[in-house]
């Protein structure tokens, strides 16, 4: 019988004949903590009686979240990183090289590697062909401390995707629109992986997003085959090395299957204040917006900040609407600033943030006032998300994003583009 | 056996509303982290709950970040166990790791403010004030093990490595 993508790595990394529902411990290749997460993930690691990490070369602490600091408490965090990071040889990426699912995009992930975060979106590597999850900082440190974990091996939900974007429409409507489908509890436990005639065509910044939102499902990974598109993108980043081609088996057995017509696909937008809240984008029509956010590990790529540009050059933001946007790494900020794409967005009117994850958690950068309404295309839209529970998210496009900073309100981009 | 009232929440109670984001600042002084606990969901639970109380959620509990604080202040308000019609994958592992107790069971049956009686080994709920019992799925046997041991870091300081 065939193998899921998820049964194929866990097996390569376990050494044994991984199959859904068996428990395994899997090899580590990737192991990261985050600014918020980090600082007791490294007590516990300390705690455990395991003098040094398995693999400090493979183990990095990113200080993306609050970065540059906005209060002395996590400044000090910081510090406590930073002198972890010195001490015991593991690496650093501090404050201003980026958001860490973004790094690891761009410099670390591999396809058929398996990668541990302690932070919930480290899915995104799963566009990639990477089995990548979250977990709590007690597993990111045993798995730092022994470069090894436990997987109960996920049923796979197969994601046959078919036909074409239109105009306007992007992979983010299609993922807001997959788990408002199956709902923010859809894929529990499950690897969601995604397949059908129009995967080869989507880009990887496309999968990335697709990958970064599986978490929203419940999923434990969201994973793309490893194909052209990923071995372009490899040696794009001058890892043309690490590319292998990965594909599930054709006689794969998944616990379902969902179809998805790209064709049929609208403008979609997840209300507050859960993500499988979505509508259309036509049903939301004319909500007031009072602040505009472009950016994070979901959508703060080049090719959103050069989507947003097209949309924005030579036009206004509307004045009662802040437009924030935060390029996700160091990377992605110096090729906007060489293609002139900053310096459009700054004359429609916007703010731009130092590489990191800026307002997507509430801890600065664009918190909401009291009933304000953000519209934003990062990942999350819980109450508080933002930092205010008395305020509004909404999850869009980059396209509706940036359309709405222009009105004011929740636009159909198709009504521009 | 665990005692406790139960403390009633809905569905998809995030970890945004367990220890919000915006108090990431708190992470490295847990005490006072925790007097957080569940704030943005309930801002009277702090103060109300007691050591051996019960948290009973609704489906998808803790779905959300991985922030292994968010079960850790829960623990820390003495709360002996979670139960939840359904449980999100990361929260449940932190949970399990952090010596926390889920169980999955029919919540709908219980309402604020009963009496419970908790029985681990037999995998039964008991509501004093209802009079009804409620029977919860089984832990799998790796977390049951590292439950017993209170925690993924007590198992591993005790076994150096899984032992499955
Ligand atoms: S950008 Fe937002 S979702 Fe992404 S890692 Fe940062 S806080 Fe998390």
């Amino acid at each position: 019988m065939g193998k899921t993508l998820a049964e194929k790595i866990l097996t390569l990394k376990s050494g044994t004949d991984a199959r859904t529902g068996d428990i395994v411990i899997s090899k580590v290749d990737l192991v990261f903590v985050q600014d918020t997460t980090g600082p007791l993930t490294v007590r516990q690691f300390m705690e455990s009686g395991i003098k040094s990490p398995a693999q400090p070369g493979k183990t990095i602490l990113f200080i993306d979240h609050a970065a540059p600091s906005p209060q002395s408490a996590l400044s000090n965090d910081h510090a406590f990183l930073r002198q972890f990071a010195e001490k015991s040889g593991v690496k650093l990426s501090d404050a201003g090289e980026g958001v860490c699912h973004q790094i690891v995009a761009e410099s670390y992930a591999k396809p058929g590697d398996v990668i541990v975060g302690a932070d919930s979106h480290t899915v995104t590597a799963g566009g990639l062909g990477a089995f990548a999850t979250g977990m709590g900082s007690s597993d990111v440190a045993i798995a730092m401390a022994l470069g090894k974990t436990w997987f109960r091996v996920p049923d796979a939900v197969k994601v046959d995707i078919r036909g074409k974007f239109h105009r306007g429409v992007s992979s983010k409507d299609l993922i807001l629109h997959l788990i408002g489908k199956i709902g923010a509890d859809g894929a529990t436990y499950q690897s969601l992986e995604f397949s059908g005639p129009a995967v080869a065509g989507m880009s990887m910044s496309e999968r990335l997003v697709v990958s970064n939102m599986a978490v929203e499902a419940g999923a434990k990974v969201g994973l793309f085959p490893s194909d052209a598109v990923t071995r372009d993108y490899l040696a794009a980043m001058g890892r043309a090395s690490d590319y292998q081609a990965l594909a599930a088996d054709p006689d794969a057995q998944y616990q379902k299957t969902i179809e998805i017509d790209l064709n049929a696909l609208e403008p979609t937008v997840s209300r507050p204040h859960t993500v499988d809240n979505t509508a259309t984008v036509t049903q939301l029509k004319g909500t007031r917006v009072h602040q505009v956010f472009i950016g994070t590990c979901t959508n703060g790529r080049v090719e959103d900040l050069a989507l947003a540009a097209s949309i924005l050059k030579g036009k206004k933001r509307h004045p009662g609407t802040r437009l924030v946007v935060g390029p996700a790494s160091k990377a992605v900020l110096l090729e906007a600033i060489q293609k002139g794409y900053l310096s459009t967005l700054i004359e429609a009117g916007a703010m731009i943030l130092p590489p990191g994850c800026g307002a997507c958690l509430g801890l600065h950068q664009g918190v909401l006032a009291n009933g304000e309404v953000c519209l934003s295309t990062a990942n999350r839209n819980f109450k508080g998300r933002m930092g205010n529970p008395e305020s509004f998210i909404y999850l869009a496009s980059v396209a509706t994003a940036a359309v709405s900073a222009l009105t004011g309100e929740i636009t159909d981009p198709r009504e521009v583009l | 056996m665990l005692k406790g009232r139960a403390f009633k929440f809905g569905d998809n109670i995030s970890t945004d509303l367990i220890v919000p984001g915006r108090l990431a600042g708190l992470r490295s002084n847990l005490p006072e982290l925790a007097k957080h606990v569940l704030e943005d969901a309930d801002p009277t639970f702090a103060a109300r709950v007691k050591p051996g109380d019960f948290v009973v959620g609704g489906s998808n509990f803790g779905l959300g970040s991985s922030r292994e604080h968010a079960p850790l202040v829960i623990k820390m308000a003495g709360v002996s166990a979670i139960l939840a019609k359904s449980v999100a994958r990361i929260f449940f592992r932190n949970a399990i790791n952090q010596g926390v107790p889920v169980l999955i069971c029919d919540t709908d049956q219980i309402n604020e403010g009963d009496s419970l009686e908790v029985d681990l080994a037999g995998g039964i709920v008991r509501d004093l004030t209802s009079g009804k019992t409620l029977t919860f799925g089984k832990i799998p046997p790796v977390m049951l093990s590292i439950l017993n041991e209170g925690g993924l870091l007590p198992y591993i300081k005790k076994y150096g490595d899984f032992k499955l």
